[in-house]
């Protein structure tokens, strides 16, 4: 925006506001802001004067501590920051950084450890349940072998396959020999 | 009944899951911070395009026979570094073990660049961005002074981060932030190591193409951005003068080394879980050029960057000077701009000199900006942080890149993790019933412990030394006896022997020719050049010191003996193990030779061990 008279008024305006809440006196008045040396830069002195006959002129450090109380509300006027709108001898305040009570980074922190705890927990998990399927695989597969290792079962000193363990067959002789003997 | 068929050997080795995945997890290897922060910055200084010639020729010569050595042996032998030399002969077997030694020493501080890495990434996630303003100073009447005299980035990256301490000597504090950082980068590579191959080979499809992705983002982005013109046009344009400098030669044939991860048995690890019938040739030569095409695709991002950074900073420095021209001459609002300040100035220089003076203007000349030339952790966490603070949208961007950062590094920490692993589990030191998780395991909590070190306030000073040391010149003394082991002690005619059985052609006259005669010599002449330039300037550090007089640039210091020493000892005791191991052997064989019962070892080969 172009800086012209009515600007100019909104800043004798602003001036007055921030006398008149500083000093809580509320005499001053738009008349007692007195602009000087408005240059093409838009840049020019200013002064306050004390009573409505525009004599003496409010100290400088009054002034000073006045807008520096109203800073925010004088840049805002003018949609203006402390870089943009400068008084020369007020130095701005700086705001300190916004820090919340837990530093962020720690949060961000707990929740990649917390996922990688639980990758590698899965992960060991899931190995020593395949070991101990594994191991009973191997166990099953081992009794498996010992019962085909047929353990040699002994009679008499002489192994039982040896003897034909099938079935009884008839002893020829022996058949023969019942008919020999008288039927009751 | 009958008993189950004898069950062959090599079931039990693990296998790759597909051929993409083997690929991937070498290229992952090869591919890592070095490509992003190293690359860049030897373009810029050695004359842009004109670098790539001496680097084009380090990779034919040196970086594809060698890869191609290191795949072929590994697939042939199916061994892990140490038994793999050991199997070509005893003698050698002081090369796996030096190899296997660098893998352990790179490993403890590879790892702790991650940890900034993933302390970057996770300060990320704040508005403002931690590096982007000053802390007040203790009675807030103004901002830190050390942050203040210095940068905002410059300040989180020394204090905030490092708490660096002004010398090497002063180790200063464990720092807690980095302790559980450290904690969970090594906890993460435990998670994808836990297994060997079996779970980095699925990590790896995430870890090697994210960054590529990224990249890609950061292409885009990094093209649109104002000034990304200049910075590549500054990186890409050619100075063939430089040509004449040996340095320039030196650092190709180097970095091509380096680069492509030789020497450290992570690759022999890789390629040992191959088939033995594949074909080495093709993997070697795609793997050494989707390296290089990498480097090269990624300095067209950074340079963008770089140049957006450069011209910010130029155009900052303009707009200072026009404000307190304008200030000081009372002219109206947007009467100099940044196009005619030039005009202005020697206007104004020749109607009120002395007013001019008066201001104590400062010169901006955007090539001394695009001059601020940084390689390394200063690229990565000092120039681009502060590119990133410019971007609009920078959590967005911040996130990205440290994202990337840890996934190149982490991909590269599998390879070494593997060189270390591969070789202990063959070892017939460690008992078969210790199953795999435990093993690794106990390896990563070692090397964590361990590298609680570089924790220290003096932390980072280490890793430089250990960087420079251990993780250079060890390197091409065990390359250069690869080589020279290959092509003489086991002789390169059974070596063509066993390449033709696995790939199915016999090795062609390039490879002949490199394999015999160009790389051996070539490596010697680097070895020869690097420990030449390394002697010649004494060993000095910059360190950050905030009393210094010239703070902020950094104070020049030596190192004392003491350190030197370890930096010797660094470079030294990997490489002693290849003549500590031959003499073993030499002795052994004259005790046994007086032994009439001793019968000489079968000669191996590589059909042999797999028929």
């Amino acid at each position: 925006y172009a800086w012209d008279a009515n600007e100019e008024y909104l800043f004798k305006a602003m001036v007055a506001f921030a006398m008149r809440k500083y000093s809580s006196k509320s005499t001053t008045q738009i008349s007692n802001v007195l602009l000087c040396n408005v240059t093409d830069r838009v840049s020019f002195w200013f002064v306050v004067t004390d009573s409505p006959k525009n004599v003496t002129t409010v100290p400088g450090s009054e002034v000073e501590a006045a807008i520096r109380m109203n800073r925010n509300r004088i840049n805002s006027a003018f949609l203006l920051s402390d870089k943009t709108l400068q008084f020369l001898k007020i130095t701005s305040t700086l705001s300190p950084p916004v820090e919340s009570s837990t530093p962020v980074w720690l949060i961000v922190f707990g929740v990649v450890l917390c996922l990688v705890v639980a990758g590698i927990v899965f992960l060991v998990v899931g190995g020593i349940q395949k070991r101990k399927k594994k191991n009973k695989a191997s166990t099953e597969r081992e009794n498996l072998e010992e019962k085909g290792e047929v353990t040699v079962t002994v009679e008499n000193g002489v192994p039982c396959e040896a003897l034909d363990l099938k079935a009884g067959h008839i002893n020829g002789v022996f058949a023969a020999d019942d008919e020999r003997f008288t039927s009751l | 009944l009958s008993m189950p068929p004898e069950i062959p050997k090599e079931d039990d080795r693990p296998k790759w899951d597909n051929k993409f995945q083997y690929i991937l997890s070498c290229i992952g290897f090869a591919v890592g911070l070095g490509n992003v922060w190293r690359f860049p910055y030897l373009c810029q200084i050695h004359g842009g395009g004109a670098f790539l010639i001496p680097y084009f020729i380090a990779l034919l010569f040196e970086g594809i026979p060698l890869l191609h050595l290191e795949l072929a042996l590994g697939q042939c032998l199916r061994k892990g570094s140490i038994s793999a030399w050991n199997t070509i002969s005893p003698y050698l077997g002081g090369v796996g073990v030096g190899s296997w030694m660098v893998s352990v020493l790179v490993s403890l501080y590879y790892n702790t660049v991650l940890t900034w890495v993933m302390w970057y990434f996770i300060n990320s996630f704040q508005e403002p961005l931690p590096w982007s303003v000053c802390p007040l100073n203790e009675n807030r009447t103004g901002l830190n002074e050390e942050c203040y005299e210095s940068t905002a980035v410059n300040y989180f990256w020394y204090r905030k981060t490092l708490n660096i301490t002004p010398d090497v000597t002063e180790s200063g504090t464990l720092q807690w932030w980095l302790i559980l950082c450290l904690a969970a980068c090594w906890a993460i590579v435990y998670l994808c190591t836990i297994r060997g191959i079996e779970t980095t080979g699925k990590a790896i499809y995430v870890t090697a193409i994210f960054p590529y992705l990224v990249l890609t983002i950061f292409l885009i982005h990094g093209l649109s951005l104002p000034g990304a013109t200049d910075g590549l046009a500054y990186l890409f344009t050619p100075n063939l003068s430089t040509l004449k400098n040996p340095r320039v030669w030196l650092d190709a044939a180097t970095q091509i080394f380096f680069s492509l991860s030789l020497a450290f048995g992570g690759l022999i690890a890789f390629s040992s879980y191959n088939p033995p019938k594949n074909d080495c040739e093709k993997d070697a030569v795609t793997v050494a050029i989707v390296n290089s095409m990498t480097s090269l695709y990624a300095s067209i991002p950074v340079f963008s960057v770089l140049g957006f950074k450069a011209t910010t900073g130029y155009w900052d420095c303009l707009d200072r000077n026009i404000i307190s021209i304008i200030n000081e001459f009372d002219l109206p609002e947007e009467s100099i701009m940044r196009q005619n300040y030039t005009a202005w100035i020697s206007f104004l220089n020749s109607s009120y000199p002395e007013k001019i003076a008066g201001l104590k203007l400062k010169s901006c000349d955007l090539q001394e900006f695009l001059d601020q030339s940084v390689s390394g952790t200063g690229l990565a966490f000092i120039i681009f942080t502060q590119a990133i603070i410019l971007m609009p949208g920078s959590q967005a961007w911040a996130i990205l890149f440290f994202i990337m950062l840890f996934s190149l590094g982490l991909s590269s920490m599998f390879g070494n993790i593997e060189g270390v692993f591969t070789p202990l589990l063959e070892l017939r030191i460690i008992s078969k019933s210790i199953p795999k998780e435990l093993l690794s395991g106990i390896i990563c909590l070692i090397c964590f412990l361990i590298a609680l070190c570089f924790t220290l306030g003096s932390g980072s000073y280490w890793i430089d030394i250990f960087d420079s040391y251990a993780g250079s010149l060890p390197l091409l003394v065990i390359a250069f006896f690869e080589v020279i082991g290959v092509a003489y002690v086991y002789k390169i005619k059974r070596f063509n022997k066993d390449v033709k059985w696995m790939t199915g052609r016999k090795p062609n006259l390039y490879w002949q020719i490199t394999w015999r005669f160009i790389s051996p010599l070539l490596l010697l002449i680097v070895f020869v050049a690097f420990v030449t330039l390394q002697i010649q300037k004494s060993p000095s550090y910059a360190a950050w010191n905030p009393k210094h007089e010239g703070f902020p640039m950094k104070e020049e210091k030596v190192y004392p003996p003491w350190v030197l020493a370890i930096c010797v000892l660094l470079a030294v005791l990997p490489c002693v193990f290849v003549p500590l191991v031959a003499l073993f052997h030499l002795i052994k064989r004259m005790c046994r030779s007086k032994d009439p019962s001793f019968v000489p070892p079968e000669v191996f080969s590589c059909q042999g061990a797999n028929s």
